[in-house]
């Protein structure tokens, strides 16, 4: 149950450091600028008179995308501690000198993260309640952006902790995670600037066009495998990377 | 209780630990000496299963740390060299967290961890944040974590560093009180500390093992018999013959032949050349002036005659400058 052990550290870690409730404050409040100005936007310009039965259609579809804008930019600095301090401080080599495997290691600091960011992406529920409350609207849709948000969460996190294993300088991990998912975002935003050819590519490569259709309210298999094979596949890389120190020098 | 048996380590082209090998029994405690970059640290993360060795067998336990590194871990406590335990929780709660990670439960977890705060004399800094302790708390605080399981076998690495006088002595008095509980192995550059505390010493220089003993048979290695260092110039097996028949002289080395010889001097007799002669003679002030009195009669020249420091350090200086300077 070294898992349990460590996984109440981690949190514990995250909870006492200011850090934690800074990245809460810009998120919700990022959060809420983006629902007050969308929502002002729709009652102003809004199509058509019935603005509250097509609401869904027309503002719900924006929310998980503004929400996942603001999420790109917080989540590197939620994962950027979680290997990079550990080596700063040292104490990665207690932790690897106790009878603990390298993937309960893993799996409590992937855990703390995940559990972190579900407490976050959670606060933002109250804008789509607060509009039920008014209107009710299709909780199916809503759902469907959420689980985009959540598994684009999860992505974000296995590619932040990946590269928190490779550096003990927090900054780097974070300005190198946001470096790499920003990349990976935008990726297909410039069409005219890659060929038709290595366009079909980059669309699969792309998190943005996997994410679109979730934030649209359609749930596909493809895109959601493609958001498991991105988690499975970080996750494997930090595994490696932790276990490299046993390799180095082996005959 | 740890054998090594031609344990080698290579970081690339860099070989840190070079065909070590030696045996620990229970219960004693061994003093791992060497410069700093001589394979210490290194060999202690073998040790404690952080990796593997690339070749050889190391056993703790009766683990293999390349085979069985997660039971070794539940043998041993360890205090690695630079550990600053997180800075955002309280001593106890910092020993309670690893007491869990010792799949410590319940109720024992509170009572180990008092005993060692107790015992490492950290209770009235229980409550304090660990990032706020001295240094010298912090590194009582890792010995405490290395403690709370009572191992077997405790790894210390340079658990004297960084600390002032009085810390460095009441550490020293905390390890000697585990003296025949756990098997210790420590590591340190201070070859005093090493001569009060450990049953044994073992010398490594550029990751191979120079010297192995008790620190007792070291010391007496140098400290039984004075010596003398003579720089002489003059024909060197003469000088060394007439050297050795001087009074209450046990033996005479030559240490070194600095200089090429020089052109035969006083006839067809032994070339003429400097050297430094090593004379180990018993204990009596008047031996240093007979040597000097031996030479001048002679008719060679003296360039230098000075006793040698005895002692620890003057021993590993010694064997560690006997080594060959082209690193592999």
């Amino acid at each position: 149950m070294s898992f349990l052990t460590l996984l109440r550290k981690e949190l514990y870690a995250y909870f006492v450091s200011p850090l934690f409730y800074v990245v809460a404050a810009v998120f919700l409040g990022l959060c809420g600028f983006f629902f007050y100005t969308r929502l002002i936007f729709f009652v102003e310009y809004g199509l058509g008179e019935n603005i509250l039965g097509n609401f869904w259609l027309a503002f719900m579809a924006g929310a998980p995308y503004s929400i996942s804008m603001v999420l790109l930019l917080v989540m590197p600095l939620l994962t950027m501690r979680s290997f990079a301090e550990e080596k700063k401080l040292g104490t990665i080599e207690l932790l690897l000198t106790y009878p603990i495997r390298d993937g309960e290691l893993f799996c409590a600091k992937f855990t703390a993260c995940v559990l972190v960011f579900v407490v976050l992406l959670a606060g933002t529920l109250v804008y789509p309640l607060y509009l039920y409350s008014l209107q009710p609207l299709p909780l199916g849709a809503v759902a469907a952006g959420y689980l985009g948000l959540l598994l684009l969460g999860l992505s974000f996190i296995a590619c932040g902790v990946l590269i928190s294993s490779l550096t003990d300088n927090q900054v780097v991990a974070a300005v190198s995670t946001l470096g790499l998912l920003l990349g990976f975002w935008v990726l297909t935003w410039n069409e005219a600037a890659t060929s038709p050819g290595l366009l079909r590519v980059l669309i699969h490569l792309s998190m943005f066009d996997h994410f679109e259709p979730f934030a649209r309210g359609t749930i596909d298999a493809d895109h959601v495998g493609y958001f498991v094979f991105f988690v499975l596949f970080c996750s494997f890389l930090t595994l490696r990377v932790l276990e490299a120190r046993t390799w180095r020098g082996r005959r | 209780m740890i054998e090594l048996s031609h344990v080698t380590k290579d970081f690339g082209s860099l070989r840190a630990v070079d065909d070590v090998s030696f045996t620990v029994r229970g219960g004693e405690i061994i003093g791992l000496v060497g410069p700093n970059g001589s394979g210490k640290t290194t060999l202690m993360r073998i040790l404690t299963g952080f990796f593997p060795p690339s070749s050889g067998q190391a056993r703790v336990a009766g683990f293999d740390a390349g085979v069985d590194a997660l039971a070794l871990r539940r043998c041993i406590g360890y205090l690695p060299e630079n550990v600053m335990p997180y800075p955002e929780m309280d001593v106890r709660q910092f020993l309670a967290f690893c007491a869990g990670l010792r799949h410590l439960r319940g109720t024992l977890v509170r009572q180990r961890v008092d005993h060692v705060l107790h015992s490492c004399a950290l209770t009235e800094v229980a409550h304090r944040l660990v990032g706020k302790l001295s240094k010298g708390y912090r590194q009582r605080v890792g010995l405490a974590q290395a403690l709370l399981h009572e191992p077997q076998v405790l790894i210390l690495d340079e658990p004297t560093v960084g600390l002032d006088p009085r810390q460095v002595s009441e550490m020293r008095r905390l390890i000697d009180g585990l003296r025949g509980r756990s098997t210790v192995l420590l590591s340190t550059h201070i070859l005093s500390e090493v001569s009060l505390l450990c049953d044994r010493v073992v010398i490594i220089n550029r990751g191979r093992i120079i010297a192995e003993d008790r620190a007792e048979v070291l010391e007496r290695r140098v400290a039984g018999a004075e010596r003398t260092l003579l720089r002489v110039t003059g024909p060197v097996r003469e000088v060394r013959a007439v050297l050795s028949q001087v009074e209450g002289v046990e033996r005479v080395e030559v240490s070194e032949s600095s200089q090429p010889p020089l052109a035969a001097k006083d006839g067809p007799g032994d070339r003429w050349q400097e050297a430094s002669f090593v004379v180990h003679h018993a204990t009596a002030d008047s031996v240093a002036a007979r040597l000097a009195a031996a030479v001048v009669a002679s008719g060679w020249r003296l360039h230098e005659l000075r006793p040698l420091p005895l002692g620890m350090e003057e021993l590993f200086l010694r064997l560690v400058g006997d080594e060959p300077r082209s690193a592999a």
